[in-house]
């Protein structure tokens, strides 16, 4: 794989996991446990899509790929790259909230690092979402400490929705086939370097929480190849059921 | 959105009455006095029993439409045609919450908390805008509800704005400046299919002509049908009669739906030159008072999801709540 092609899937992944985890935390929307917490997954789930398109822009002008909507809301399961985790309905709200600090601070390891990039769009973009991502990991934050110290039925839920999350959370650092190109190339340090980055954040936190890390078993994989849970397909089904009513229009 | 102009009262009315008389007349008259002076009452202020009787009712009817209104939109998110809408959407629908939870504020200050009123509209003792209670079925139902019923509501929230209760004027102010916006986005997504393939314009035209009857049904029945609203008047509770704001709608509305080359289903519906007027067939209000009694096609629907929202939120509220509890049980397992 040469390198333009690993930077390509690079992207890909990345932009995937922005739009579906994206997606799904807007299907709370109008369903949310208190309305300003409504407001504030309304509010990240914009973000994230809004991640996702920029990242989608960068394969449209820098490697020739198709309009955003066309690439995003046309393709099948199988030509997605994003992770297991992103993919899971939204289940409880300790569910969702779990994924959201889990997901959070990875995305915010993986923008620290290519704010360093030597890929220019990297650095732009990582520049642009920093001051979000700093709001999505304090709100995450805040909840997983509050809920885990306000009794014992959400301290439970909280444990038993970590429990749950967190071998897929590791899906979200499955290696991509090249990686070591990028690496040389000081594109970005790897997935085996955000991962370890990653728990050095999410450990402090879940210390203060009084979270137990579940024992470090494999992690969930086969995003990253298009392979995936039926739970995708679903989705992009419900996603793409009026732009693929006529892919032609403008809509 | 998404304040209907059609605020439910419950009829039996008779104790209310009795609070009204033993309100002190001095106060009252100073009260009046202040209102017809065009000042805002604020929430330590004197008031009479029906006055906040009656802006508890407004304000949570029009609160609980907010979030009752996020629901038919809601659902269609996760299928919007492109980045464009779908962020659109999204940021759409999140100020509508946003908007009641403003209005619930508002609502507080009269003295009935978030959860009565919310349990009110639970056990349906507590309406929302009957407009919510039918179905969005395609698309194009969303660019009408966004254009349409934003348009309609706006009519009646700019009007309200200028009432006299002070959170209420400031919390609309706002929310009309959002829905300026919404409008804006709503009237898009709308010229987007008007103008669009025949396909597209089949779909706009079916919910054009599916949403009619509950837009004219939303300014609420018509004025010589109306009773009890001209103390509510005189109180600047009521900023505008039924009509006058159905009127003004179409005004600005009609013409815009006309132009793209879209019908409305009503063959009278006319702008008489002689009085500046608009005519148009009565709508079927014995249907509009059954969906306010619960027999729409989608009161049940929308009272079941607030009421799954609720309960898969209570361990979440509890969490926030309950300090006291938290305390007993704050020691984490390891």
């Amino acid at each position: 794989m040469q390198l333009q092609e690993a930077l390509q899937e690079l992207i890909t992944k990345m932009a995937d996991d922005e739009l579906v985890i994206g997606h799904r935390n807007s299907e709370w929307t109008g369903l949310g446990p208190v309305m300003e917490e409504d407001i504030a997954f309304s509010s990240m789930a914009q973000d994230k899509i809004g991640h996702a398109l920029a990242l989608y822009r960068i394969l449209q002008e820098h490697f020739g790929g198709s309009d955003p909507d066309q690439f995003a809301f046309l393709r099948n399961a199988e030509d997605f790259r994003c992770c297991h985790f992103v993919e899971m309905p939204i289940g409880s709200y300790d569910f969702s909230l779990m994924r959201h600090f889990l997901f959070d601070h990875a995305e915010t390891v993986r923008y620290q690092a290519l704010a360093q990039s030597k890929y220019a769009p990297f650095q732009h973009l990582a520049g642009k979402v920093k001051g979000e991502l700093k709001y999505h990991t304090l709100h995450a934050d805040a909840w997983i400490i509050q809920l885990c110290t306000a009794g014992k039925e959400s301290r439970e839920r909280m444990q038993a929705a970590l429990d749950t999350s967190f071998q897929l959370a590791g899906g979200i650092f499955e290696p991509g086939p090249a990686e070591e190109l990028l690496i040389a190339e000081e594109i970005y340090p790897g997935e085996a370097a955000l991962y370890t980055q990653w728990l050095g954040h999410i450990s402090p936190v879940m210390e203060k929480a009084g979270l137990v890390l579940p024992e470090l078993t494999a992690p969930v994989y086969g995003g990253r190849t298009g392979k995936h849970t039926p739970h995708l397909q679903q989705l992009l089904n419900e996603m793409g059921e009026v732009f693929r009513l006529d892919p032609e229009a403008t809509w | 959105m998404y304040g209907g102009g059609y605020i439910f009262d419950e009829p039996n009315r008779k104790q209310q009455r009795e609070e009204q008389l033993h309100d002190d007349p001095e106060k009252l008259a100073a009260f009046e006095a202040r209102i017809a002076r065009g000042e805002k009452i604020e929430p330590g202020d004197w008031m009479p029993a029906e006055y906040r009787r009656q802006l508890i009712r407004l304000i949570e009817q029009h609160a609980h439409s907010e979030i009752i209104g996020a629901l038919p939109e809601g659902t269609w998110i996760t299928r919007a045609p492109g980045f464009k809408r779908k962020l659109a959407l999204i940021a759409k629908v999140q100020d509508e919450v946003g908007h009641g939870q403003l209005l619930y504020n508002a609502a507080e200050t009269l003295g009935k908390s978030r959860e009565a009123m919310i349990n009110d509209l639970l056990s349906g003792k507590s309406k929302y805008s009957n407009v919510f209670n039918y179905p969005a079925e395609t698309w194009a139902d969303v660019t009408v509800i966004g254009f349409l019923i934003d348009a309609a509501a706006i009519v009646n929230q700019v009007a309200n704005s200028k009432g006299s209760y002070g959170p209420y004027c400031r919390a609309l102010e706002r929310i009309c400046y959002e829905e300026s916006f919404h409008l804006k986005q709503g009237h898009d997504a709308f010229i987007e299919l008007a103008t669009g393939t025949p396909a597209q314009k089949a779909m706009l035209q079916d919910a054009l002509n599916r949403w009619w009857q509950p837009i004219m049904h939303f300014f609420g029945p018509p004025d010589k049908t109306s009773n009890h609203s001209e103390k509510l008047m005189q109180w600047k509770v009521k900023m505008a009669s039924n009509d006058d704001m159905r009127n003004q709608f179409l005004d600005a509305y009609v013409p815009k739906i006309w132009e793209l080359g879209l019908t409305l289903p009503d063959p009278l519906l006319r702008k008489n030159p002689d009085t500046g007027k608009w005519e148009y067939s009565d709508p079927d209000w014995d249907l509009f008072f059954e969906v306010i009694k619960g027999n729409g096609p989608c009161n049940k629907e929308r009272l079941d999801v607030r009421k799954w929202a609720e309960e898969h939120g209570r361990w979440i509220r509890k969490a926030l709540m309950r300090p006291e509890e938290m305390e007993r049980s704050a020691l984490p397992v390891a």
